[in-house]
């Protein structure tokens, strides 16, 4: 496909580019400008300002929504990242029954769309009797996030030399030492990958939550979506802004990562 | 030796039990509930009907399910008609630049989806940039209604779902085997031949991945057409979670619900046909 012998060929592809990246940014942008904006609609510039900023800080019912989705998406990233490395691990090293049953499974959960897996969730938790509130909160996040980490822990070990295992067990390492001591720390930039991926899915959620939550554990993105449901909220794009320089820390620290591990590992594919 | 069985049963023990829990097992929920009937006192009704599903066909509701499907397929065409050409000029970059090119696409996707959403609104608004734009070229005199129609819900889709279109059709692109196309070439095809007998083809796991990854969740997203087409009824999401939430009407409720993961179900069916007959073609593929 790479033809630039014609004069002009890359014209309509960057054409296309810009076009889509413009697509992509110009709103955020606008958002971000206009959190400084004084102008509370933000249709014209009425020079620089704090005070959106300022009323966000204030807003005590935010805080308390930001903490519960904080912890939410901590603990639900961190038991994801421990379940999902050991089945990414038990499927590369074993030959069982159903094993292809299981990938199969994780990438239909994958593929499910979220209001398909809100509604089976808040039947279960409905039958069982677990009240909506945190604990179903979590769980549903650990269950939408695990096919993610699975996958991301596996695409790693799939490049690594099955004789390092058989080496290892040739020196009498168990199982359990051969995942701490070794497959662990070879795929620790795909585990922590997995987890930021994992930290941001569940920071995002606003489908699965807005099913499996109750009125007494609010979270971050149902908070936003009443604040941005009534109309203007200047608040709102302050907030965006945060969340967007707190998304461009993660996303560069992963990407980062990723590429680290590349360059480690220059005979994978 | 009985460590190593313990370790490994823990292994696979952890992750079958939880998707049978927490996955299969509510499904089946689901399933059982949408044959049941709707009893305003106790949520559901032990009584085996198919009520909920004939409803589906009811004109009320058969009109939300097409609008959805409707307003689904045309963002998926529309993420697929741009996604394609940027996928292809992202491969024509020089290797290095490409992780630059594929970054900048994930960034947006890991901010929050209700913020860009409401970002998109502020610019479709009747002062925002579009219609400050257009007026200020003078294509038009007066706003357009743009925020709280089918087209903000369309965009306000493609907006949030366009890098999942754009990941599986690049890498298909990607690994697209590069002699194949001066076979074509060489026996005499025209560049559109190429591309239509022989590219569209190879890459046609790709476009159905995308195509799977954008339709399916498009018609769940009820918060985007709660924000951008206003208060109106138009998406399958949005039928669902009134169902579930308001009307407390669970078996039909449950029923569009089945009915979303029955159209899944044959999409997936349509994409694994189509990547193993690649795979059997010798293009080169291995999941």
């Amino acid at each position: 496909m790479i033809n630039n012998k014609q004069p002009l060929m890359w014209l309509p592809r960057v054409l296309v580019m810009l076009g889509v990246f413009l697509f992509l940014y110009v709103p955020l942008l606008l958002l971000i400008v206009n959190s400084f904006n004084a102008n509370r609609y933000g249709f014209q510039w009425d020079g620089f300002s704090w005070q959106w900023y300022l009323k966000l800080f204030n807003n005590e019912g935010l805080k308390v929504a930001a903490g519960h989705s904080l912890v939410v998406a901590m603990l639900a990233s961190t038991v994801s990242v421990l379940i999902g490395s050991l089945t990414a691990v038990a499927l590369f090293r074993y030959q069982f029954r159903g094993k292809q049953v299981l990938q199969s499974g994780l990438f239909v959960v994958m593929m499910t769309p979220d209001i398909v897996m809100a509604i089976a969730l808040l039947a279960l938790f409905a039958t069982i009797g677990i009240k909506l509130g945190f604990i179903s909160l979590l769980l549903a996040h650990i269950t939408f996030c695990l096919p993610f980490v699975v996958a991301s822990v596996y695409a790693r070990l799939r490049g690594f030399d099955h004789n390092i295992i058989d080496a290892a067990r040739d020196l009498g390492a168990t199982d359990a030492v051969i995942f701490r001591r070794i497959l662990v720390p070879l795929a620790m930039p795909a585990i922590i990958g997995g987890w930021l991926l994992a930290f941001t899915l569940s920071l995002d959620d606003v489908i699965v939550s807005s099913f499996v939550t109750g009125p007494g554990y609010e979270i971050l993105p149902l908070r936003i979506q009443s604040m941005v449901r009534v109309g203007v909220s200047p608040e709102v794009n302050a907030l965006a802004t945060l969340l967007l320089a707190g998304s461009l820390l993660l996303v560069t620290l992963s990407q980062w990562l990723t590429w680290r591990a590349g360059r480690a590992r220059p005979q994978s594919v | 030796m009985s460590n190593d069985r313990l370790f490994r049963q823990l292994s696979i023990g952890l992750i079958s039990g939880w998707l049978i829990v927490f996955v299969l097992l509510p499904n089946l929920m689901v399933l059982l509930v949408s044959v049941l009937t709707h009893d305003p006192e106790r949520l559901v009704q032990f009584t085996f009907s198919l009520d909920s599903y004939r409803r589906l066909f009811d004109p009320l509701y058969a009109r939300v399910v097409w609008d959805s499907l409707l307003l689904a397929a045309t963002a998926t065409l529309l993420c697929l008609l741009m996604a394609y050409p940027f996928a292809r000029a992202i491969v024509a970059l020089p290797r290095s630049w490409r992780p630059v090119a594929l970054f900048l696409l994930i960034l947006p996707f890991w901010t929050n989806s209700l913020i860009r959403t409401y970002a998109l609104k502020n610019v479709l608004g009747a002062k925002g940039l579009v219609n400050q734009g257009l007026m200020a070229v003078g294509i038009i005199d007066e706003p357009l209604q743009l925020l709280f129609t089918e087209v903000a819900v369309v965009l306000g889709l493609v907006y949030i779902l366009l890098p999942f279109m754009v990941f599986p059709i690049y890498a298909s692109i990607d690994k697209l085997d590069l002699r194949l196309l001066e076979a074509a070439k060489d026996l005499g095809a025209n560049a559109l031949q190429r591309f239509i007998r022989v590219e569209l083809p190879l890459t046609k796991p790709g476009i159905i991945a995308g195509s799977l990854l954008v339709f399916l969740p498009a018609m769940g997203m009820f918060y985007v057409s709660d924000l951008l087409g206003g208060a109106k009824h138009i998406l399958v999401g949005n039928l669902i979670q009134t169902q579930f939430l308001k009307v407390r009407d669970w078996p039909f409720g449950a029923a569009a619900s089945v009915t979303l993961t029955v159209l899944m179900g044959l999409m997936l069916l349509a994409y694994w046909r189509a990547s193993r007959a690649i795979g059997r073609k010798g293009g080169e593929l291995d999941d």
